[in-house]
């Protein structure tokens, strides 16, 4: 999937324009697309794996010190920090369990579905504006992502999405009566929360009047921040941030939105019948779709890789590419952070306070948002207000 | 029930006619007994519609250890033990029920400072139960913070015990006759300085957890016992109290010391639900863990040096033929020992009435038109031990 959007997009790929004159030129067009297809997908799935190993030791030790203990301490030496190395080194080597009555084919694929999705996430991440990195490249106005789709939220929601369709397989594929309740809660809870999370969004994407990522976070940048879309437009961000924001938690099955997998009902919900590198896969996936979510909102609220101060290094291609990216994915932590904080303070809600919830006021909420957008929208510029 | 027949529908009850049977079969799914929620090995047998429950049967035994046939084998001291592992959370308890009903048969009573000091233990023990009972109760609603603090308070109590006796959860420690030996220099400021501690520390737990939005939300109205129904099921303890009955073994039928203090009995008021939900049974639990308190300072105050052990009760013992029956109040309910002797060493009959065992029993009323998180919710209210239900 992410291989074919990559070679998709070739005009203005960050990798492309990397790779493109260190390639030989007899290599023929589709050659250089595979090659930085290739490139881009190893780099990403680098990424994805260090930043969900990373917040999986980082929710260990949040959940610590919020539970008067210390979380991990050992494995490493300095605060435990390879206690994630070694849990997938652990389930590397565990026994490859499959229950003898489950549908193995989709027992198989669900795992694999669930990751693909959220690498296929990190595609339309943008992590930092194209530089001439190095002196290479013209990709001005375009930015440093695995793939710089216009369409970029329409596509992270409609991937992301499929992560559903997986945990249901999985669910199914398990033949557990409790997987199953895991997984009809997930296709209820996802089913349901799709709408004000993707009506939320609508009201920055009419802010800014578009559905690029990228888009969004170049007009957020300069002014010493105050061009942030929570701080130039309060009124419609705070509100739209907090609705997007209780969405993304359902969707991503954090609490107190955890139904799929609640330990204290569901035993393990959808991934009950999972170990070994399987289980890792729904794991790592859980953290990885996190930090997605969370960049989205870094992108759409606060100003993406933009920070005060981030001009004065314009002269410096490679070291302002690295502050952008530092800046971008230290944002997207952040709130990665206060969703860790969330789930070691709050309890769970039950399926139909979830649906409550999702149907009588999220939904109406994020209409009468939109609503109020557009409103402020048609009079901005009809008064002429609108650049 | 499948294929195009169509049911008879009754128009009065309200039913719609459908052209085809949609009809579908309950969901028979087992609750335990490897499950987090039980409390240990406890199988609920749910019938789900959906998450809806349609019906419950608890299936018990699986912890089952033969106490009271154990209790009609070994001399009356030597059962002592063993009372320790029925409600293992409230070990101090268990020991002080066996040991009132040995002392009623052999028609002696411990001297005043063993008296003191057991209620102390008692309370303590009550502090130390509800905190678990609190702490596991937020862990069933998914908020699983509270239970590391109230496991810390907890622990300070556990240190407590491990200095007057030396065992951290089975503790021996009350017998028949009195005590197996006497408090340690300083352990009585020890215990004031932990009662001046965690009434500062309740106040976290009900911040954090018993009044939070989410908490209230899941559990008001929910699992609701009404005065009737709590006393026809034979419950007791905080069940019985959260669903607005004033009744308390200590003030009504008083063992020890308990006239001789002050302390309120708590019962549910339906303050942010109807009487008898499961947040009323919470709520009961938290505001007993102050009036134990409560009872600890005043003994503390009372309590003077003197002897800890009956000189007449001594390793072997021979009651005169005879019944007795002693109830007390355990942190979960009444807990009843009934003991028939024939003068001989071994008791004829050791009865015990677990108050987890009654309170259980109500489980299959309670649960059906409930969802699925709310059993949990329920199961958890009731606040079971499985080693006194099935013992």
């Amino acid at each position: 999937m992410s291989l074919l959007l990559m070679a998709g997009s070739g005009e203005s790929n960050f990798m492309l324009d990397l790779l493109g004159p260190i390639l030989p030129d007899t290599m023929p067009y589709w050659a250089v697309v595979a090659v930085g297809a290739v490139a881009g997908f190893a780099v990403l799935m680098a990424f994805v794996a260090v930043t969900a190993m990373f917040l999986v030791w980082l929710e260990r030790k949040v959940a610590g010190h919020i539970q008067v203990r210390l979380g991990p301490m050992r494995v490493g030496g300095w605060h435990g920090w390879a206690q994630s190395i070694a849990d997938g080194l652990k389930l590397l080597t565990k026994e490859d369990l499959i229950p003898r009555d489950a549908d193995r084919f989709l027992f198989r694929l669900a795992p694999m579905l669930v990751m693909a999705s959220v690498l296929a996430c990190f595609v339309a991440l943008p992590f930092a504006p194209n530089v001439q990195l190095a002196g290479l490249g013209d990709g001005a106005g375009t930015a440093m992502a695995g793939s710089d789709i216009d369409l970029g939220i329409f596509f992270l929601l409609s991937i992301s999405a499929l992560a559903t369709i997986a945990v249901v397989a999985a669910g199914w594929g398990s033949n557990n009566k409790w997987s199953l309740y895991g997984a009809m809660r997930e296709a209820a809870q996802v089913a349901s929360y799709e709408i004000p999370l993707g009506l939320s969004l609508m009201v920055p994407v009419m802010y800014f009047g578009t559905f690029s990522l990228r888009d969004a976070t170049f007009a957020q940048a300069d002014w010493f921040g105050m061009k942030w879309f929570l701080f130039s437009n309060p009124v419609l961000a705070v509100p739209s941030f907090v609705l997007f924001f209780t969405a993304a938690l359902a969707e991503t099955k954090r609490a107190p939105f955890d139904l799929p997998e609640a330990e204290s009902e569901l035993v393990a919900g959808f991934h009950t019948e999972y170990s070994g590198m399987r289980f890792a896969f729904f794991f790592l996936e859980e953290y990885a779709a996190m930090f997605v979510m969370s960049a989205v909102a870094v992108a759409f609220w606060f100003g993406g890789w933009n920070f005060p101060g981030l001009e004065s290094l314009a002269d410096h291609p490679v070291l302002y590419t690295l502050a952008a990216v530092t800046s971008f994915t230290f944002k997207g932590l952040l709130l990665v952070f206060v969703m860790m904080w969330l789930r070691w303070t709050l309890p769970r809600l039950r399926i139909d306070q979830v649906m409550t919830m999702g149907y009588k006021y999220l939904t109406p909420l994020s209409l009468a948002l939109i609503f109020v957008a557009a409103t402020w929208e048609y009079i901005k510029f009809s008064m002429g207000w609108g650049s | 029930m499948s294929g195009p027949t169509t049911p008879a529908v009754d128009h009065a009850a309200g039913e719609r006619e459908v052209l085809v049977d949609v009809r579908t079969q309950d969901v028979e799914i087992n609750m335990g007994p490897q499950h987090p929620s039980t409390h240990g090995v406890l199988r609920v047998l749910l019938k789900a519609d959906g998450e809806i429950i349609t019906g419950a049967e608890p299936h018990l035994g699986y912890l089952h250890r033969s106490a009271e046939k154990i209790g009609e084998s070994v001399e009356w001291i030597q059962y002592l033990p063993y009372t320790d592992r029925y409600d293992y959370l409230s070990a101090m308890n268990n020991n002080l029920g066996y040991s009132l009903a040995v002392e009623k048969l052999l028609g002696v009573e411990a001297p005043e400072r063993a008296q003191w000091i057991r209620m102390i233990l008692a309370e303590m023990n009550r502090i130390a139960s509800h905190l678990v009972a609190v702490g596991t109760y937020g862990l069933d609603i998914g908020a699983f913070t509270p239970f590391f603090y109230t496991l810390r308070e907890r622990e300070l109590l556990l240190d407590l015990f491990e200095k007057i006796c030396g065992a951290r959860l089975t503790y021996s420690y009350i017998r028949p006759g009195g005590l197996m030996n006497d408090s340690p220099t300083g352990w009585m400021e020890s215990v004031s300085r932990f009662c001046d501690l965690f009434e500062e520390k309740w106040q976290e737990y009900w911040d954090l957890l018993i009044v939070n939005k989410i908490f209230v939300e899941r559990l008001t109205n929910v699992g609701v016992m009404p005065a009737d129904f709590a006393i026809a099921w034979g419950t007791t303890g905080p069940v019985l109290r959260g669903s607005g009955v004033d009744f308390d073994q200590r003030r009504d039928q008083p063992y020890l010391f308990y006239d001789k203090v002050d302390f309120d009995v708590i019962v549910g008021r339906g303050e942010l639900g109807t009487v008898g939900d499961c947040w009323d049974r919470t709520y009961v639990r938290m505001h007993e863990m102050l009036q134990s308190v409560r009872i600890i300072r005043q003994a503390i105050a009372k309590i003077e040096p003197g002897e800890i052990q009956h000189p007449d009760v001594s390793h072997t013992l021979r009651p005169a033929p005879g019944h007795a029956y002693v109830g007390i109040e355990n942190p979960r309910g009444e807990l009843g020992h009934y003991l028939i002797s024939d003068g001989e060493k071994v008791a004829v009959r050791c009865r015990v009435r677990g108050p987890s065992f009654a309170n259980l029993s109500c489980l299959g009323k309670l649960l059906p038109g409930t969802m699925l998180a709310d059993a949990v919710a329920v199961i958890g209210s009731i606040d079971i031990v499985l080693g006194e239900t099935d013992r």
